[in-house]
């Protein structure tokens, strides 16, 4: 039986006993089913449950209840040495008394390839992450980076059917996590493996993902595409997990169509364009991303409100300007340095007029 | 003059060596070169040795050919000593391999246990140090006697219906053996385990190595200078075991341990003893050898 699912989980629990005697659901209750050849993120802050999801994935824990399915095939209570998955650890763990071609090969001679078979895998592996003729190198010998490329290539030169990456490149600098991030995708889309990718850094999801779940407290929020995921979070903790948002909280004062007007307490009514009903009197939370308010530019047929200028932090692409509104809300407001002349348009202590689309707010409720 | 000593970084360091030095000089390396001298000369009549000294080789001869005495009769076996040596080296390699079957499950069981537990357990291994040997010895012995505690026990439950012979012979000594050593098997091989990083066998199941397998190419593998270090420990005291034979064994099972202090007993050979003493020196220094050469200095670290 085969399915067009690398891996699905249904309906998967995953409780722990806590050192003071009570049961935390690490794992509540999720489902989600993760497309062939997708490159998938589980995104979310630490505790939220994505390291138990790809540890169930890849064996080490066995769920509560519920099934893990790879490629249709039910494997959740199958052991990891049985499963046709392979792990990047986060640590990396190299054997270090191996040498660099014993480690790569370590998954091949336990599936029992032949010595000559083997040793011309393990250089194309190398070939691969482009370290080529390290093999007799030992693990410890080799800087943080080369180390990450290396625990990589043990684990794809088994062509595994899933490839489980636990934050590989959290011990890494920027400057070669950037490199890396785009390297892995790269290389995702050159062997056409599925990657469960468990990250708690909403960039690095948002550059290299197909589909991202954002995960917090044993729960998956919100499974989509990176733009929708940025575009129309599902809540409150998606808005502000991913990216940066301001929330304008209020009152729904009425509806005219798909026109929603909500009172924001002391800064004025806002209008926001939804899909949704509300009913008048609900509480609600207009979240806008700082890059879509603009400084003192009469948006028509927009939402102009007042306020003063906290603090501008010029960072060279853009400069930030933090507002306090009439309301005594504070927004921060990203505008783009395009030409000289931009550079900055409010100083610290000036009045300003923050505005922004109908269509640019988002109107969340808890 | 005082100033130009305490400004000296050399003249500091020897002063903070000296101590040490000279203990080491005095009472092992003297001993040693004087126990070398005794070894190549003809032994006194009570004792001792003949003065003024003779010098032979007969001693070394003699552990080779316990017939080369003048006192053998038609009916000697030439390879007494050697026999009773390589009896010797048989009884240690035995005790140091349960020592380690047994003390290895124990150690990991400590290691896996949470910080409180594992310093509880510790405390219990090495509380048995804090009793005298030779007490230990005879409790043990008293354990395994025909009247002693395990024979009526199993009786009384009529498991048994005759005492079992458990004690004054090779299994009683193999039995205090191992009770008395085994603390110096888990110790090391707990120190390396401990260290051990236990995602390094999720690796090898992820990368489809059965328990059994993973356990075999990389825990047991990691943690050998902790086996090593065990082996080492307990092969080498036990070889020259001399209390515990004597007192489990009752006179019947010789080591060389029992040989050598015989001669310096009730045998009053000192050249012979000193002879034996030093052919098992060689002995065992040839298995530290063979252990600094398998191991490198970072695997000894166990790192």
């Amino acid at each position: 039986m085969t399915s067009e699912f690398a891996v699905e989980m249904q309906d998967v629990l995953k409780q722990f006993v806590t050192p003071e005697g009570g049961i935390l659901a690490a794992v509540n209750h999720v489902t989600m089913q993760i497309k062939d050849g997708e490159f998938f993120s589980l995104l979310g802050p630490s505790g939220c449950g994505k390291t138990t999801s790809l540890r169930m994935i890849a064996g080490f824990e066995l769920p509560t209840s519920g099934k893990i399915l790879i490629h249709g095939k039910e494997m959740s209570q199958v052991p990891a040495h049985l499963r046709p998955v392979n792990t990047v650890f986060q640590q990396y763990a190299l054997f270090p008394h191996m040498t660099v071609e014993q480690n790569i090969g370590f998954g091949l001679e336990m599936k029992g390839v032949g010595r000559a078979e083997r040793s011309k895998r393990v250089s194309e592996a190398l070939e691969m992450v482009r370290l080529p003729g390290m093999e007799m190198r030992r693990a410890k010998q080799l800087s943080g980076g080369q180390q990450q490329r290396i625990a990589l290539a043990r684990a794809l030169v088994n062509k595994p059917e899933v490839l489980l990456l636990d934050e590989p490149l959290g011990a890494l600098d920027l400057k070669l996590r950037k490199e890396m991030q785009l390297e892995l995708k790269t290389l995702q889309r050159e062997v056409g493996i599925t990657f469960i990718y468990v990250t708690h850094d909403q960039e690095e999801a948002l550059t290299m993902s197909d589909r991202i779940a954002v995960m917090s407290k044993g729960v998956a929020l919100q499974i989509g595409l990176p733009e929708e995921i940025y575009e129309r979070p599902a809540d409150k903790f998606v808005a502000d997990f991913i990216g940066e948002t301001n929330f304008l909280d209020g009152t729904v004062k009425g509806q005219n169509g798909s026109t929603v007007e909500v009172d924001i307490p002391g800064t004025g009514l806002v209008r926001v364009e939804s899909s949704r009903t509300f009913t008048n009197g609900q509480q609600v939370s207009v979240a806008v991303r700082p890059e879509k308010l603009r400084l003192n530019s009469d948006v028509k047929e927009g939402n102009n409100l007042k306020g003063r200028v906290e603090d501008v932090i010029y960072i060279g692409t853009d400069t930030h300007y933090g507002v306090r509104m009439t309301g005594g809300q504070k927004v921060r407001v990203r505008e783009q340095n395009l030409t000289q002349a931009q550079k900055i348009i409010a100083k610290t202590g000036e009045e300003v007029m923050v505005s922004f689309t109908r269509t640019s707010p988002r109107l969340l409720t808890e | 003059m005082l100033k130009f000593f305490r400004r000296s970084k050399g003249w500091q360091l020897a002063g903070l060596i000296s101590p040490g030095a000279l203990w080491i000089l005095l009472f092992f390396n003297l001993p040693l070169l004087i126990m070398l001298f005794i070894s190549f000369v003809e032994r006194g009549r009570a004792g001792g040795i003949k003065i003024p000294p003779v010098y032979t080789i007969e001693n070394y001869r003699l552990f080779f050919n316990s017939c080369s005495s003048a006192f053998s009769g038609p009916e000697c076996n030439p390879f007494l000593y050697l026999g009773i040596f390589s009896h010797s080296v048989r009884i240690g390699l035995m005790v140091t391999f349960f020592c380690i079957l047994v003390g290895y499950p124990l150690a990991y069981f400590m290691a896996k246990q949470k910080q409180v537990w594992r310093d509880a357990l510790m405390i219990l291994v090495i509380i048995p140090f804090w009793t005298n040997f030779l007490v230990r010895t005879y409790a043990l012995k008293s354990v395994l006697a025909t009247e002693g505690l395990l024979n009526s026990f199993l009786m009384n439950l009529h498991i048994i219906s005759q005492p079992m012979n458990l004690l004054f012979n090779e299994f009683a000594v193999v039995v205090g053996l191992i009770y008395g050593y085994l603390p110096f098997a888990v110790l090391p091989m707990y120190t390396s385990i401990e260290k051990f990083d236990y995602s390094l066998m999720e690796a090898a199941a992820d990368l489809g190595a059965s328990p059994r397998r993973a356990f075999l190419r990389v825990m047991l593998p990691m943690t050998l200078p902790g086996v090593v270090a065990a082996l080492v420990l307990v092969f080498v005291p036990v070889v020259g075991a001399f209390i515990t034979p004597d007192i489990m064994g009752g006179g019947k099972v010789e080591m060389i341990g029992t040989l050598i202090n015989r001669q310096f007993g009730v045998a009053r050979n000192w050249p012979f003893g000193s002879a034996m003493s030093l052919i098992l020196m060689l002995l065992v220094l040839i298995g530290v050898v063979i252990y600094f050469r398998s191991s490198t200095e970072e695997t000894r670290r166990g790192i």
